[in-house]
């Protein structure tokens, strides 16, 4: 994790993230994106919801931090440390682990979020879905020095 | 949830979707953080015994990952307020089929191909599509072009190929 520089967290950031954590995961629940049905009428095409979700979603995001950027020139959170930006460089694992994300996102209808939403719904059969991710970061540990980036 | 359940229509997109986009600014002005999700496989894998002897689950997880753990502890319980508390998805988030062995053993083959592919990507939906995209990274751009259509291959296969539905 040597992306950012970490500081020693704030207490009050804590319940923080647990709040706006559950937020995210009602707002994911409540939009349907964690349904199989959703996921398959969007890449079947047959349904446009899930894109304009994310169209929106991104929009209003671009939109929303172009405006935090230009009203906070000091880059820092409310506690005064750093907004910690991650850096995302082009590699070959953006299109290859992409497109396999994209294969195990239609399979399971389910991207990260919706999983652990899944579960909090008592959709039990999310668990396997968890049990095969956790497996396959492991796995991506593993292989990370054989792989191409 | 009970694959039987009937259809209702989702909170509409053009609510849905301003209020996920928001979660960038918000976490970022409030806790310093951009959102994701993905990493959080990472973490869990970090404090299996023995799993520091690999270089990538070789870091501090309580330093680096308490808050990603915290985020996704909530996106779960935000799926049971939903369920328990707000009237539901109102939508089956499953398929009768998912519940047989068979079923069960494709969505864990599935699980692993969202695991390995989101950390081979350095990213998800949350990281990549909303929180990469509005911080404007070009590779966010790329990888959920990828997402799209890998997930759309897979789909055309499956119908093609092997006689798939769409529900």
């Amino acid at each position: 994790m040597s992306d950012t520089k970490t500081v020693s967290t704030v207490w009050w950031k804590l319940p923080l993230w647990l709040i706006l954590g559950i937020g995210f995961g009602a707002v994911l629940t409540k939009a349907q994106v964690i349904s199989v049905i959703r996921v398959r009428r969007m890449f079947a095409f047959q349904e446009p919801h899930m894109f304009l979700v994310i169209g929106a979603a991104v929009v209003t995001g671009v939109l929303s931090m172009l405006i935090l950027r230009a009203l906070r020139k000091s880059k820092t959170d409310l506690s005064g440390q750093p907004m910690e930006f991650k850096k995302r460089p082009f590699q070959t694992g953006i299109v290859a682990g992409g497109l396999l994300f994209g294969v195990g996102w239609y399979f399971t209808a389910a991207c990260p979020g919706p999983i652990y939403a899944l579960i909090g719904t008592g959709t039990w059969t999310a668990f396997a879905i968890l049990a095969g991710a956790l497996v396959g970061a492991f796995l991506y540990g593993w292989l990370k020095p054989k792989l191409p980036h | 949830m009970d694959p039987t359940v009937a259809i209702t229509d989702p909170l509409p997109w053009y609510i849905a979707g301003p209020l996920l986009g928001l979660f960038v600014p918000v976490l970022l002005l409030l806790t310093g953080k951009e959102p994701g999700v993905s990493s959080s496989f990472r973490h869990v894998c970090a404090v299996l015994p023995g799993a520091k002897a690999i270089d990538y689950f070789n870091y501090k997880v309580l330093k680096d990952g308490l808050w990603q753990i915290l985020f996704v502890l909530g996106i779960l319980l935000g799926g049971t307020l939903v369920q328990f508390g707000l009237g539901g998805a109102g939508v089956p988030l499953l398929l009768a089929g998912n519940l047989t062995g068979l079923g069960l053993l494709g969505l864990f083959a599935g699980g692993i191909a969202v695991g390995f592919g989101t950390r081979w990507a350095d990213g998800c939906t949350s990281g990549h599509t909303i929180s990469g995209i509005s911080n404007l990274s070009l590779s966010s751009v790329i990888a959920s072009v990828c997402f799209i259509v890998g997930g759309s291959a897979a789909s055309l296969v499956d119908r093609l190929v092997f006689g798939g539905l769409v529900p």
